[in-house]
């Protein structure tokens, strides 16, 4: 998928985050989104995926040469940060099946325990997912963004809470995703940024 | 759309069965109202009309302390992020008023039972009429309790603002409820309530395609 950003800017009230934000991102390119604390890296990145309105600006996502339509952008985006929460009064195989049911994906049971040893989890613990460390529970969200196999993957502080084992897992997706899409990171991590072919820093205005 | 709202739907019934988020506190609600209205009818009778205002009551102060869940409940845990990344607006408005609908409709069910076996001089007359009101009753509240839980939820203040926002809405579904509810529980024709019922179902309609066309601005940023 190939994004594109046009000038984007992002206000709260009246206190600017960033200023006149473009870049494009072409398929299969790993784009790093860089910035001191508090520049708005996150907040670019949700806009990025729909989930917030920039000030000004505009944003143009095309597949396969033709555009998308920004209301049916959440089926070809997959969202992965440490503020996302999932549904913790379920256990990990019943949040999957969830997903699954709502994108309307066929997964069978046996494919849904496969998911979940993709990213390291046992297949076996029925407690729901609030009994998860953190580092577990970043495991659910990766594979929350990764379900359905979006052709745009966005990612947040991806290995935020996680061990060596779960950063290499979120680098094999990243390679993975790389060849069918493309891979936005917001990120400060140097090893992060060791993934992406290009960086944008984004500064933020106070 | 209608597969993703009946998963959502599934998903909050489960997740409700689960965590009695709601339930209890509606039974509760219920169940003590109507222990206080007893205690302070003690030897008396209301008449008819004053038993289906005394119910219209219960009903309306039951969905205010419960129907907001829905999308409170999920601003609360955090989820709402999750749910705009799974699912159109207009599945997750679909989804969460199905909800509200099943379980106000249960509510209901349950608070004229108890006002049936617990108040006295409380009858139906025409339970074909009463149960149609109470159906157009419940589905007309679901509808618009549902639109402005989804307003309040992001706000500090969300446990006054419901019902503050509420009432006014649901004004003149009270009014027509509660007049053909009197008509039904009283007198033997049907065509009495015929201007209430048009008005309820009116209001039903209104207010879910007003809900469906604002519902995706509400539910953005």
């Amino acid at each position: 998928m190939q994004v594109t950003a046009e000038g984007v800017s992002k206000k709260f009230n009246r206190r600017p985050v960033f200023h006149q934000v473009s870049f494009t991102v072409e398929p299969g390119e790993v784009f790093g989104i860089t910035g001191r604390n508090g520049s708005g890296k996150s907040t670019l990145l949700r806009i990025l995926g729909g989930l917030m309105t920039p000030s000004a600006g505009k944003l143009l996502y095309h597949m396969n040469g033709s555009a998308l339509d920004p209301e049916l952008l959440y089926r070809h985006i997959g969202y992965v940060a440490p503020y996302l929460t999932l549904y913790e009064e379920f256990n990990a195989e019943e949040n999957i099946a969830l997903y699954a049911r709502i994108r309307g994906l066929p997964l069978t049971r046996k494919e849904i325990l496969a998911f979940l040893a993709r990213v390291g989890l046992p297949t076996d613990r029925r407690d729901p997912i609030r009994s998860f460390s953190s580092g577990m529970k970043q495991r659910m969200k990766l594979l929350f963004g990764i379900l359905h196999q979006p052709p745009l993957l966005l990612l947040d502080e991806p290995i935020s809470n996680l061990d060596s084992s779960g950063m290499e897992i979120v680098y094999d997706i990243v390679r993975e995703f790389r060849t069918r899409g493309t891979v936005i990171i917001a990120t400060n991590d140097a090893e992060d940024i060791a993934q992406c072919d290009r960086t944008l820093t984004v500064e933020g205005r106070t | 759309m209608l597969r993703q709202a009946l998963a959502i739907f599934s998903k909050d019934l489960a997740s409700e069965l689960r965590t009695r988020y709601a339930i209890n506190a509606l039974i509760m609600f219920v169940v003590v109202t109507l222990a206080v209205i007893m205690f302070a009818l003690v030897g008396e009778t209301l008449s008819p009309g004053a038993n289906v205002g005394m119910l219209w009551v219960v009903m309306f102060f039951a969905a205010m302390s419960g129907l907001s869940r829905g999308f409170v409940a999920e601003e609360e845990r955090g989820t709402t992020m999750t749910l705009q990344l799974l699912a159109s607006p207009s599945a997750v408005y679909l989804g969460k008023l199905l909800f509200n609908f099943v379980l106000v409709g249960a509510l209901n069910i349950f608070i004229v039972l108890l006002f049936l076996i617990t108040m006295e001089n409380f009858s139906v007359a025409q339970p074909g009429l009463f149960w149609t009101v109470m159906l157009l009753g419940s589905m007309s509240m679901a509808s618009a309790t549902s639109i402005i839980a989804a307003i309040i939820a992001k706000a500090n203040t969300k446990g006054t603002l419901f019902p503050v926002l509420s009432f006014p809405v649901l004004l003149p579904l009270l009014m027509a409820g509660i007049d053909a509810t009197r008509i039904a529980a009283e007198e033997k024709v049907w065509d009495n309530a015929w201007p209430d019922l048009q008005l309820l179902l009116s209001y039903l309609v209104v207010v879910t395609t007003v809900s469906f066309l604002l519902f995706h601005f509400v539910w953005k940023d």
